[in-house]
Parts: structure tokens; sequence; C-alpha cells
């Protein structure tokens, strides 16, 4: 990649797609995790990545954070793939990354003020009077304005969520990634998390990555949806389309059925035969 | 902890400062400042019989005040004596007919030497040799000629004692 | 039995190799976070926070420690010295005792268990919340903004801390000795002067403890990084911490030992 400074990047003319990923392969030692994944999310758009727990969805967000390097394939973000950058590359990227983790990942010994002001201070030279003011402006979007000098340990966990959104927004990525933002909500904060997502894609206009297994709150809100079962993605498409699927996995899994392809059951040797039945 | 940024600093201001003075406390109080003793100084060497447990660093005294310390302890191949190398501090001058005896501070305290000093009008310059010395009085032999002397009393009396081994 | 006996030696081999797989990747961690030092000396602040921490937090348990490690050696050092009727020499005792080798091995001990562990926690505790993860993703190096600051903290802090110990400590031998006891004051005082050395005694002392803060928070702050980011994980990695940085300053505490007073006394 040539050299350019932060400041006087010309825009490149890439294409509409933000974040591309092409024929993704990822094993942590010999167990493959993720398999010939190919996915776009063009600039604009709140994308949704499926599946049911354990699927390898956090897996792709570090991979397109940078975090992980693909086993095969590319990832791309703005151009650039994010497995080969090198390490001031990277970081520069992820500058204009923004992450939301699961719990938040709040630094538990800074205020939320400090908090949503960290990158600020870390990587801009602004003045005090300006950190507050974008500070302020933050915590405002997520409703927060007013739990500014409260420490992490003093909030709820949508509470938490919320700041840091307000600290993944506060250096204007292009992109944002939400790692299971609906997780343990309940369902008044599940509504204004996701309300939130969307408005601030919209308004900010943003690029958002939501993975989730929260079906029936992602639905109404996603322009797209990828669904990922063992390593492999089975569907995709909008959200209207995923509701009037028939395939039997999606079908499962929009309407909450406990068996179907993917079973009840762990794998097991047959139930009679391990309680001695078998043999009688 | 959601501590002040003043109130911190303070803290750890208060505690840097607490530090330092204990180290100053330790290097002025408890230790001599030798690193810092950069005033000059001057060798002279002695060679004794026997410097019995002499050790390096041990100070040298002159009517009872530290004027050096004992830098080197060599034997000497030739003459079978023990060399002391002494460091004296360059404001002590002695004459050149000094001499020196080892002596123990206490009965069983550290060894140090002493200086008496002579009534020569030549002082005694860097790497100058003392030619009077007096060994270190080894406990044993002491005892060992008491008691000796103890057995002889009854026979022949009162005896002329020897030379200081 | 032969099954058995290579069962064991398998054991004890797997144990060996991974320590000396630990003691690699430990000592390039510490290189790494002398690599990303840069900050720390940009922004002070960093390290005053962590001296804080690390150092004013731990101040109580030295200060009192070393009260009661002197009073016991000016105790017990009378006990044995006035065998002898060379009581004056306790000064000396308890001056050399604490400088050389309590003040930096005792405050680094205490230390280890007071600071060190909660280091270990805060950083087990800042992976286990993704914490870390979060400032690799907000494109700050979790090494240089957060394990560097600990580690100068902890190289600042220490000889400060054995520094006080020994003060504190030789008050104590004074109290019991001098003001309790009534050995000479005189006595007490010029013969540790004259007996204790800056360079040799008091200057080695404060290396040592440097190096003993240096050993310390590495291994608490390695322990820390490389715990599993689970409850278990990281209650074991602060144990591992107390007992291996224990371990090490001992062992260092020789080896500096062997290296610094040869011949000297």
């Amino acid at each position: 990649m040539a050299k350019t400074t932060d400041a006087v990047r010309p825009h490149p003319p890439v294409s509409d797609n933000l974040v591309e990923i092409r024929d993704l392969s990822f094993a942590y030692a010999d167990r493959l995790v993720l398999q010939g994944i190919n996915m776009t999310a063009r600039r604009g758009q709140l994308v949704a990545i499926m599946g049911n727990s354990g699927c390898g969805k956090t897996t792709l967000m570090r991979l397109i954070g940078g975090q992980l390097k693909p086993t095969l394939g590319k990832v791309i973000v703005d151009g650039q793939s994010v497995g080969e950058l090198d390490f001031q590359a990277l970081y520069r990227l992820r500058r204009r990354m923004g992450m939301l983790f699961q719990f938040g990942a709040l630094f538990t010994d800074m205020s939320v003020f400090e908090n949503v002001a960290f990158q600020l201070r870390e990587h801009t030279d602004l003045p005090e009077e300006m950190i507050r003011d974008l500070v302020l402006m933050k915590l405002n979007a997520v409703g927060l304005r007013g739990a500014q000098d409260l420490m992490p340990s003093e909030l709820s966990g949508g509470m938490a969520r919320r700041v840091a959104l307000a600290r993944a927004i506060a250096l204007d990525p292009m992109l944002v990634m939400y790692d299971e933002p609906f997780a343990g909500l309940d369902p008044i904060s599940l509504g204004v998390a996701g309300d939130l997502i969307r408005r601030l894609t919209d308004t900010l206009g943003l690029t958002s990555l939501v993975v989730t297994h929260d079906v029936q709150e992602s639905l109404k809100i996603v322009d797209y949806v990828y669904f990922i079962s063992e390593g492999v993605i089975v569907a995709q498409g909008t959200p209207q389309e995923i509701r009037d699927s028939d395939l039997p996995y999606v079908h499962q899994f929009v309407h909450g059925e406990e068996d179907g392809p993917v079973p009840f059951h762990y794998p097991a040797p047959a139930y009679a035969e391990e309680l001695g039945f078998g043999h009688a | 902890m959601s501590m002040k940024k003043t109130t911190l600093d303070l803290w750890v201001g208060v505690f840097v400062a607490a530090g330092l003075g204990a180290l100053l406390f330790l290097a002025l109080r408890v230790g001599s400042f030798s690193a810092f003793e950069t005033a000059k100084t001057y060798t002279i060497q002695a060679a004794f019989e026997n410097i019995g447990g002499l050790k390096v660093r041990a100070p040298v005294k002159s009517a009872g005040v530290v004027v050096g310390r004992v830098v080197d302890i060599r034997f000497d191949n030739t003459t079978y004596e023990a060399i002391v190398s002494m460091q004296l501090g360059s404001q002590y001058k002695f004459p050149t007919d000094t001499s020196a005896a080892i002596m123990t501070s206490g009965l069983l305290g550290e060894q140090y030497v002493a200086l008496d000093a002579g009534g020569s009008d030549r002082m005694l310059s860097n790497g100058d040799t003392l030619r009077i010395t007096q060994g270190a009085v080894v406990l044993e032999n002491l005892i060992g000629k008491f008691l000796f002397n103890k057995a002889e009393e009854g026979g022949v009396g009162a005896q002329e004692e020897g030379s200081a081994p | 039995m032969l099954e058995h006996v290579a069962a064991i030696l398998r054991r004890m081999g797997a144990r060996v190799i991974n320590s000396v797989w630990r003691l690699g990747l430990a000592t390039r961690f510490f290189f790494l976070t002398l690599l990303y030092s840069g900050t720390c000396f940009r922004r002070p602040h960093l390290v005053i926070k962590e001296i804080f921490s690390a150092g004013v937090l731990s101040l109580i348990i030295i200060l009192v420690s070393g009260l009661f490690v002197g009073m016991v050696l000016g105790l017990q050092g009378y006990e044995t010295l006035q065998t002898y009727g060379s009581e004056e020499a306790l000064g000396i005792l308890v001056a050399l005792s604490l400088v050389r080798e309590l003040g930096p091995v005792v405050a680094a001990l205490l230390f280890a268990s007071r600071a060190g562990s909660a280091m270990t926690a805060e950083i087990g505790l800042m992976k286990a919340t993704e914490q870390i993860s979060a400032l690799e993703m907000m494109a700050v190096d979790p090494i240089a903004r957060v394990v560097a600051p600990r580690f100068w903290g902890g190289v600042i802090s220490m000889p400060l801390l054995a520094a006080l110990f020994s003060a504190m400590g030789i008050f104590g031998g004074y109290l019991v000795g001098v003001v309790l006891i009534g050995v000479d004051e005189g006595a007490f005082w010029s013969q540790m002067q004259a007996a204790v050395d800056f360079r040799d005694d008091i200057l080695n002392g404060v290396i040592k403890s440097a190096v003993f803060g240096g050993v310390v928070t590495v291994i608490a702050l390695y322990e820390g990084y490389d715990a599993p980011p689970t409850a278990e994980g990281v209650s074991r990695a602060t144990t591992r911490t107390v007992v291996s940085s224990s371990l090490a300053i001992l062992a260092w505490d020789f080896v500096l030992t062997s290296f610094m007073f040869r011949g000297a006394s």
C-alpha cells in the first residue's frame, strides 16, 4: 500500500463496498472455525451476521478488526487487505473503526466521561474544551449525558453498553462493529439499543456490522442478513427474504424451534443403550 | 478509584519525598558518605608479621580518630609478611617515622590499624612504607603464654615477660 | 513398572519444557515492555498513577513491617551481642542487615504480595472483560498504555519503599536498643556510621531493590497478561505471581549479592 498520511488521504476510488470478505477461512491450531466465507457490507449499510452460539461470529469480527489473521482468503476494509497490513497501517485503519464489545469492556478505572474521551486523548491533541464538547455530544447521542461522572461499576448493563457505543463512535469511525449488542438486555433496553444502532448508522453515515443471535430484534433494524452455521454461510438476504425463507436451518432459527437441523441433543450414543436397556 | 488527579499527584509527591528522605537519612546518618568523599587521599604501606583478623575497609585511626581505611592486603612471598595498603585523607599528615599497630576495639570487636605519630620533620607521601609496625595480638598465643606463666609461677617466680608477639 | 517410570519422566520433561517456554515468553514480554516504554516518558502522568497504586498503597504495610522487623532485630541482636560484651555493635548489626539484605528483600516480598498480586488480578480482569482487546481495537497498544507504565511505576517505587523500610527498621532498632534497653546512643550511631558504607552497602541495596521491583512487576504483569480469562484463571495467576516472584526475588538476591559484596567484607 502506498504511504499516505491520515490528514491528506485522497479518497481512494475504491468500490462501494466498505467491507469485503473473499473466500475466507480461519483455523485455530487444527480446528477449522470459518470456511469459505464471502460477504460484503456496502457503505451506509447495517448488516447482521447471525448464527447460534459458537458458530464463529466473534472470530469473524476479530478477523475484520485485524486481531486475527486469516488462514486463507482476504478481508478487505476500505480497500485495504487487513491481514497483510503492518502494525502502523493496521493501527491507522483501526482508528477509523469502532467496536462495541459484548459487555461494553469499559475501562473500569475511569469515569464515563473519561472512557468516551479516551481515544480523543490518545489520538488527538485537541484542547480540553473541545474534547469536553465532543464527549458530551457523543454521550448525548446515546442519551447518557447525565451519567458522565458515574463510574462503570455504577451503570446497568444496558447503560454500560450505550456508554461503550458512545466511546466506539468518539472518533467518528467509518465502520462500527457490534458484538452481541442485545445479549442480556431487558425488553426496553433491547428496543433502545436496536433503535440507537439504526439511528446512528443513518445519521452518522456509518457502516454497521452486528453480530448477534437475537433474530427478532435484528430483523427489525438491519438491511441485510448473513446466516452462519458451523463456519459456513448457509443463508443470506434482506430481512423479508429471511422471514419468508423455507430453508430448514433459517426456519428453525427465526422461529426458535427446539429441534431441527440444529439438534437439541449433543451427539451421544443411543439413549436406551446408554441406560443399559439395549442388551436386555 | 475515582480519585482526583491533584490528590493523586499530592500523594505520589509525598511518597517520593518520603522515600528520598529515607535514602538521605541512610546516606548521611546511617552510612559514611564514601562515594562522595572525593577529597584527595594518599596511600601508604606497612608490613606486618601477623594481621590477625584485619579486613579490607577496616578503619585506620590515630588517637582514636578515623583518618583513613585499609584498601588492600597482600602476602609478600619473600619476607613472608602481610603488606597492608592504607588510604589516608590528605588533610592528615604523619611524620615518616610513624608506627603502625593492629588493635582490636573492645575485647572481640573489629580490628583496626592504629597510627602513632613519630617525631621526624619529613612527612609521609604517597607510596611510602612504614618501618615500625606491630602485628595483631593473637588471643590464643596470649592465653597460651598466660597459662605457661601461671604454671611456672610456683618454681621460678616472676619471670621477665617476652616482648609482644 | 517401566512405563510408570517413563510416565514420571515424561511428566517431569513436560514441566521443564513448559517452564522454559514460559520463561522465554516472559523474557520476550520484558523486552517488548522496554521497547514500548516511550509513551511513559512522553506522558509521565501515566507512570505517576501507577506509582500511586504500586507505591503509595503499599506504604502502610512497608512502614509497619519495617518498624517491627527493626525492633525484633534490636532485641535479638542485643541478646546475642550482650553475650560477647559488645552491645555497642548493635547499630552495625541492625543497619547492615537492613540496608544490605532485609530492606530490599523483605520490602520486595511484601511488594510482591501487596502490589504484584493486585497488578496480576487487574490485568487479568482487564483481559477477561475484553478491556485489553478494546484497547487494541482503539489502536492503542496495550503494552505501551497498560503494561509499561505499571512496570516503571514498580521500578521507581520499589527502591523508595525499600529505603523507607530500612529507615523505619533502623528507627525500630534504635527504639528497642537505645531507648528501651539503654545501649549507648553515641556508640550506636557512630559504630553504625563507621561500618556502613554509602556505595558498598546503601547504593547496592538501592540497585538490588530496583532490580527486585522490575522482576516482581514483570512477573506480575506477564502472569496477568497470560492468564486464561476466567475467574479461576485469574485467581491461579495471582497465586503464581506471589509464589514465583518470591522465589525470583531470593534467587536474584543471591546472584546480585555474590557480585556486589565479593571480597568487600
